[in-house]
């Protein structure tokens, strides 16, 4: 076991972080509340949690801790929510390092009847509520092709390659941008849209951005897809997918893809990783002091 | 017949093989680009020569576990940059330095070792979980102030310093857990 000496000194040592973490979930709170948004609590524990590719869930008796709370609050979109946020815990399997933490603390917010333009604005507003920005001007809105082009050479929109594309973002892209404030990474190629739609005029592009903050990735948001075929195909290919990956595949949430069938209006939606906000925040470069107790 | 790992079993501290090289992991990290897969960067450091390379790994990448044979041996003493380990017949295995990393700290004569071997040749060594140091130099513990600052840096060998508490003084044995390197314990002396 540890000497008890030097885990108290690390408490310790978290003190102002960790009083910084509860000014910003006050403030996020606030926000939220003057924009007329209300605060929803949805299920932790699902027998059908989310399908994607690359997202592993953990297991929970019979059945699994949330990797997001996305397909719920979609349900309370298509019931005619209009404005809702939700954080708490999500948990992630296998995924652990610097800014991984098998179990974290998501923000996610809906609003109805927008897109992922109308996300970015409430982005950059709820950004301007932390000073340390100092944001006058607004936040870059950059293309994925243009920073391709730039930084790795090609046109992932034109030509998709999921290996070449990952490997160069985290290998020239991301090292490429601003390390001392935010910026949109905007319009994905479709392959890589995930739960976003397309864009309308642009077929080869998903309505899909991600925020990055001093070269951190923070937030992930989309124009939602609405449209339940093209959700059950996705479903339906990344579970085809998965298996030839050897990993586990979930059923589908058929009670999600109903909630669709009755029709959820057009909807812009984001989820933004606390920990890492507060990270990029406190100026800290591992969840290891932002986070109280991690599992090691 | 040489045991796999994948990617997601790759962590700090651990013994694979690369090309025939037996290599500590010694800096792990997880990277996960947007939706898309993991990749696992580690820095692998070589123990035969202790020099170090960084290389990414995807999740459906695999390792060989480096065939090591592990004998017991007494710390003997150390010569230039090597150090020197002896069997129970007076014969003689030298470990570099770099090879031995923070653990060269950590030895006192006659401490009882187990040396890993690959292909005849030592490669490195696993301390006993616990070894006991004497404080050779450490700043007296201010009284009164225990809400910020409770560690104190402690000289427990030359140079080489670790983070122990305010109470601990110069001449106090203490405990060292040599897995993480980290102080655990005072030794009271009887």
């Amino acid at each position: 076991m540890r000497s008890p000496h030097l885990e108290r000194a690390r408490l310790q040592g978290l003190q102002p972080v960790l009083q910084l973490r509860s000014r910003i979930l006050t403030v996020i709170r606030t926000w939220f509340a003057q924009q007329g948004f209300i605060e929803v609590e949805t299920p932790v524990r699902l027998p059908t949690p989310a399908l994607e590719l690359h997202i592993d869930a953990e297991p929970s008796g019979n059945a699994f801790l949330r990797t997001s709370p996305e397909l719920h609050m979609k349900r309370l979109l298509a019931a005619g929510y209009d404005r809702i946020f939700q954080i708490g815990p999500c948990f992630r399997k296998g995924e652990r390092g610097d800014r991984h933490n098998p179990e974290y603390t998501m923000l996610e917010w809906y609003r109805a009847n927008a897109d992922y333009q109308d996300i970015m604005n409430d982005t950059e507003s709820l950004l301007r509520q932390f000073e340390i920005f100092n944001l006058k001007s607004n936040i870059p809105r950059l293309t994925v092709e243009e920073l391709f082009l730039k930084h790795a050479g090609w046109n992932p929109v034109v030509a998709y390659d999921a290996e070449r594309f990952e490997h160069d973002l985290v290998s020239k892209v991301e090292p490429a941008l601003p390390r001392d404030k935010p910026v949109f990474v905007m319009d994905y190629p479709v392959s890589a849209a995930a739960l976003s739609r397309r864009k309308p005029g642009r077929e080869t592009v998903a309505e899909r951005f991600e925020l990055y903050i001093n070269g951190v990735e923070i937030a992930n948001a989309f124009s939602e897809l609405t449209d339940p075929v093209e959700q059950r195909l996705r479903f339906e290919t990344w579970a085809r997918e998965r298996k030839v990956l050897g990993a586990p595949v979930y059923p589908l949430d058929e009670d999600f893809l109903a909630a669709l069938e009755t029709g959820m209006p057009p909807s812009g939606g984001i989820a933004l990783g606390i920990d890492r906000l507060v990270m990029v925040l406190a100026d800290k470069t591992s969840l290891d002091n932002v986070m109280a107790f991690r599992e090691h | 017949m040489a045991v796999d790992y994948t990617a997601s079993d790759f962590r700090k501290g651990l013994r694979v093989e690369v090309d025939g090289v037996p290599y500590v992991i010694t800096e792990f990290n997880f990277v996960k680009p947007g939706k898309g897969a993991a990749i696992y960067t580690c820095r692998l450091k070589s123990l035969i020569d202790g020099n170090t390379y960084v290389r990414n790994f995807r999740s459906n990448d695999t390792l060989k576990k480096p065939d090591l044979e592990e004998r017991t041996m007494r710390y003997s003493h150390k010569e230039a940059d090597h150090f020197i380990f002896m069997d129970e017949n007076y014969e003689q295995f030298t470990l570099l330095d770099k090879v031995l990393g923070d653990n060269q700290y950590f030895l006192f004569e006659d401490c009882e070792v187990r040396v890993l071997y690959h292909n005849g040749q030592a490669v490195d060594i696993t301390l006993p979980t616990f070894i006991e140091k004497v404080i050779l130099e450490t700043e007296p513990g201010a009284r009164g102030n225990t809400a910020t600052n409770t560690l104190k840096p402690a000289k427990i060998n030359g140079d080489f310093e670790i983070m122990v508490p305010l109470f601990i003084n110069q001449g106090d044995t203490i405990k060292i857990d040599t897995r993480t390197g980290e102080y655990a314990d005072r030794v009271l002396k009887k």
